[in-house]
């Protein structure tokens, strides 16, 4: 539940928490002029995972809304693309799947992980670098709304933003609402062995209105939080290479790199930068997902506002 | 005793009847009476002039008379007296004024009365058209003497006789023949009288053939009865005619089957045409075709390839043609009647195109309550007319494959006028477009024209051969009502299913319009319905009617992705019965309480009552009927909207800070390549790498 990298980092920051606010940037400069080094921010399991959740999300948002928004050309189209309807429910089933295998790895990864580096639930829980909302995100929040309206600083963000941490639940809350729909649906012959027949019918409006939801939230709100807000514009490529420059860690997450540069854990977690033709290729995976999600975004907005029925 | 042959051959028109025979022998009792009385006159000598009294003067052919300036001879030929029927009677048994006068008589005598003796005779005289011009003082009306002569008449089957049947038709012709006074100056509508006769099959029979039982003028006029067709106690009046007729050609309606039921013909002898309207009196020939023109005649000029006609068309007729046609055995007279045989050019005398209904009268009756019979009425140049489909000399059946009738043709054939833009398309108003083209790729068309099968419906199959209507014609066999009895003659085992359905008229009482066959099926575009095609089409058609059901049909899964071209999943049809649909509510529907579970199974196999409930036709826009529908709906709706607009919010004001960090990096880097510059700081890999990061 919680990310458990800097587990030495997390156990130390819990212990002295406030007194590393104070001095956030105390150890500005580590890097020497020369040295390229950048930080560590994703593991390749996280950064894997991520790929299949772009993969899997994308296809079933494709394939779903083509059913949803059937009235439309654009969806006779696609699926016909698709190699038809048949085709596309199976190409759904199967992106479901992996879906739900991306989310059980995570899981039992973030459980194996906890073992493998004998942290407790309550320090991977509570901790600073917990997922879980806690109440500095709501003090965050609030000095966020407040440098919004240029009336503070901007806040000293951790190693989790509360938005960051709301993306994060929302994949939760989206594989259960739209999981369990969804395998109503799939197997409704199954499933009305135990619920009304009618049952099906009400799968199918939270199920689709959900993934309405869910799509309509990531490829706008997630789009822009995370990879083209105006600074980071045209595409923060950290999720995809894992590594992000220190100077963004510095100025994005200053409360994570004091934490780090307390404990003097920094080190450990810098690496050279990725050979540039990797990270021309994650661009260009990056883009078409970007790419295949606005579509997706104009579509579902023609849709609704043109085409509804 | 001669006069016993004479009585009972002089009223021949009566010899059939009973009555006529009581009368014959009344007559010959008077006879033998009269000429008992006659001898025994004679024998007592009574105070009367004897026949030699007469005869002493009257037996010179010098004796003659002055009557109105003319000399007229008073001459009796014993000889022919002795020889005539009358020849034992004395002469005052005719000229009874004679008795008492003293010999010679000086003032002429009176007319003779016939009817003193043959009183019938006379009285049928007196009422026909004959006596009454008499009565009037007709100087051209006949009497007895004009047809029967005087003192020298004859038995009727004496050849020598003056009405003997072989003259009769010269006897009536000294009066009824073009140019006599009669014929000129009364009111007489036939024309040519006696030599249309004379031509005629009867003519011909009796006076070239001398057969004398052909029938002469007296048959079918009588010999003394002779009334105006229009007077109804005519023999010849309408309702008559065909009693008379049958007089000689008995049992004439069994060879007529094919035109006229034989019982009709007496029994309605009013509205059937009569014996007349086809075998017009007098003509030509009394039948409507000659008999005699032998086909030879008119190949003589018709076998001429260069014939034209004066509009330039070729009048060429192809033996061949006619030998291997249906109408081998049919004479070309037989059609082109109105030939004449006796001009040099028979034909000169047509002046009707060929009437094939002279033949053919069923058909030709269908085909005038038609809309394409209707048109020719009406003299539309459009209309197409017998020989338009059938052709002309070359006319085939329509199982011969070469026939234009034959089944695989007839679209061709129906397509010369109602393809797009030919004459027959060109003047149709209704919906139909496209119909040879969309029939050729229907089922019906690909069966027929692709796969062969004679047996498939073709134009006519639907709209018949001759009686073809507009649908919205309540006769028209594509009439709504008619539709589905149309298409069940070869569909039988569907129109069964249909009209026990709550789609058919037998079940579903209403003013609205119901569906038929075609309204599912299409008219000419009809496809296989086991293809992708129609199974997507369907539910449109369905959706015509029952617009709201299909709308919450298709916010179901079933309708979403039958939209994006699904075929395998349930359609109107898979769950309410295609031909066999039925309420709900009825126990025999595939959606009552009993039959719904198994209609699931046939996608669903292991479906369950529950199961059965989900809702086939839900929308989440009825509060009333689905609340929880509706509710789940607004509540996501809801939930979307909250989401929506408080991250929008976040994103906006969030917006303008990040810009302005965006100036102050960019600021930030622009200062660090300025001092790097001097340092040779940083790479331009650096730059490529960190492209776009600020």
């Amino acid at each position: 539940m919680a990310d458990h990298r800097h587990a030495a980092t997390a156990r130390a920051e819990y212990a002295s928490d406030t007194a590393l606010m104070a001095e956030p940037a105390a150890a500005s400069v580590v890097l020497q002029p020369a040295d390229r080094r950048e930080f560590v921010r994703f593991t390749r399991l996280h950064r894997t995972l991520h790929a299949c959740m772009i993969v899997s999300f994308l296809t079933l948002a494709l394939t779903g809304m083509s059913l949803k928004f059937s009235y439309t050309g654009w969806a006779f189209r696609l699926a016909h693309l698709l190699g038809g309807f048949e085709t596309a429910g199976f190409i759904h089933r199967t992106a479901a799947l992996v879906m739900f295998g991306t989310f059980t790895t995570h899981i039992v990864t973030l459980v194996r992980d906890k073992r493998r580096n004998q942290l407790t639930w309550r320090s991977l829980l509570f901790g600073p670098n917990t997922l879980l909302p806690n109440k500095r995100d709501a003090q965050e929040l609030a000095g966020t709304l407040k440098w919004f309206l240029g009336l503070g600083p901007r806040p000293e963000y951790g190693r989790w933003t509360y938005w960051e941490k709301f993306d994060y639940f929302a994949v939760f809350w989206g594989i259960v609402v739209i999981g369990s729909t969804g395998l109503t649906l799939w197997f409704p012959v199954f499933f009305t062995r135990f619920v009304p027949g009618a049952f099906i019918n009400v799968a199918t409006i939270i199920h689709s209105d959900e993934a309405l939801l869910a799509t309509g939230f990531i490829f706008t709100v997630h789009f822009f939080n995370t990879h083209l807000r105006p600074e980071k514009f045209p595409m923060d490529t950290t999720i995809f290479t894992g590594h992000m420059p220190l100077a963004e860690l510095k100025r994005d997450k200053p409360r994570e790199y004091a934490a780090l540069m307390t404990t003097g854990e920094l080190e450990e977690h810098l690496e050279e930068p990725q050979p540039a033709i990797v990270v021309k290729a994650f661009r260009a995976f990056a883009w078409t997902a970007l790419g295949i999600g606005f579509s997706v975004v104009v579509w579902i907005v023609y849709a609704m506002i043109f085409a509804y029925r | 005793m001669p006069g016993h042959r004479f009585f009972r051959d002089a009223a021949p028109q009566q010899k059939r009847t009973t009555r006529a025979r009581g009368r014959c022998g009344q007559r010959l009792l008077a006879f033998i009476l009269l000429s008992l009385l006659a001898y025994l006159g004679h024998a007592a000598a009574i105070q009367q002039p004897s026949k030699d009294d007469c005869l002493a003067c009257h037996g010179e052919k010098s004796l003659t008379t002055k009557r109105g300036g003319r000399t007229v001879s008073l001459f009796v030929d014993p000889k022919k007296f002795a020889a005539s029927v009358h020849g034992p009677l004395q002469c005052t048994n005719c000229h009874a004024d004679l008795e008492g006068k003293d010999l010679p008589h000086s003032a002429p005598l009176a007319k003779v009365n016939c009817g003193s003796c043959h009183s019938d005779e006379f009285q049928q005289h007196a009422k026909s058209v004959h006596g009454k011009a008499l009565a009037r003082g007709d100087a051209l009306a006949p009497r007895c003497v004009n047809c029967h002569g005087n003192h020298d008449i004859l038995p009727v089957k004496d050849p020598h006789s003056s009405v003997a049947a072989i003259k009769i038709p010269y006897l009536c012709g000294q009066c009824h023949q073009e140019g006599t006074p009669v014929q000129l100056n009364r009111d007489i509508a036939q024309h040519d009288i006696l030599s249309n006769y004379t031509e005629s099959i009867h003519g011909e029979g009796l006076l070239k053939k001398g057969l004398i039982v052909a029938a002469n003028c007296a048959s079918c006029h009588t010999a003394h009865s002779i009334l105006p067709h229009t007077d109804p106690n005519s023999s010849i009046a309408r309702k008559n005619i065909a009693a008379t007729c049958t007089k000689c050609h008995a049992n004439i309606e069994l060879v007529h089957r094919k035109t006229i039921r034989g019982e009709l013909w007496e029994k309605q002898a009013n509205t059937l045409p009569a014996c007349i309207d086809c075998h017009q009196p007098h003509k030509v020939r009394n039948e409507f075709y000659s008999q005699g023109m032998a086909d030879a005649d008119c190949m003589r000029c018709h076998g001429d390839i260069h014939l034209k006609a004066s509009d330039g068309r070729s009048m060429l007729v192809r033996v061949n043609e006619v030998a291997s046609s249906r109408h081998v055995k049919v004479a070309c007279s037989q059609c082109h009647s109105e030939v004449n045989a006796s001009r040099i050019r028979p034909c000169e005398t047509i002046t009707h195109k060929v009437d094939c209904t002279a033949c053919h009268e069923a058909i030709g009756q269908e085909y005038a309550g038609s809309t394409h019979g209707q048109m020719h009425a009406k003299g539309d140049p459009n209309a197409p007319f017998c020989k338009d489909c059938h052709g002309t000399h070359h006319v085939l059946g329509k199982r011969n494959p070469e026939s234009l009738t034959f089944s695989t043709n007839v679209p061709d054939l129906c397509a010369k006028c109602h393809r797009e833009g030919q004459k027959a398309a060109v003047l149709y108003t209704g919906k139909e477009h496209e119909i040879i083209p969309r029939y050729t790729e229907s089922i019906h068309g690909k069966g027929l024209l692709k796969s062969g099968l004679t047996v498939t419906a073709t134009c006519t199959s639907c709209h018949t051969a001759h009686h073809e209507l507009p649908a919205s014609d309540p006769a028209s066999t594509v009439n709504p009502r008619n539709v589905p009895a149309t298409c069940g003659t070869c569909h039988h085992g569907i129109e069964e299913q249909f009209v026990q359905s709550i789609h058919s008229a037998t079940v579903t009482h209403t003013n609205q319009p119901l569906p038929v066959c075609n309204d599912c099926h299409s008219a000419h575009s009809i496809r296989r319905t086991d293809l992708d095609g129609f199974k997507l089409d369907i539910m449109n058609q369905c959706g015509h009617c029952h617009a709201e059901i299909a709308k919450t049909y298709f916010d179901t899964y079933h309708g979403k992705v039958s939209r994006l071209g699904y075929t395998s999943t349930a359609k109107c049809y898979d769950c309410h019965g295609a031909h066999d649909i039925l309420k709900v509510t009825d126990p025999r529907s595939h959606l009552s309480r009993a039959n719904v579970v198994a209609t699931c199974r046939k996608c669903h196999a292991d479906a369950t009552r529950r199961f059965a409930g989900y809702l086939t036709h839900a929308t989440h826009h009825d509060p009333k009927k689905y609340p929880f529908l509706f509710w789940t709906f607004w509540g996501m709706t809801a939930l979307l909207v909250g989401t929506f607009t408080v991250s929008g919010v976040h994103t906006l004001l969030w917006l303008p800070r990040a810009l302005q960090m965006r100036r102050q990096l960019r600021a930030e880097e622009a200062k660090m390549l300025e001092g790097g510059e001097s340092s040779s700081r940083p790479a331009p890999e650096d730059k490529d790498t960190d492209d776009g990061r600020p």
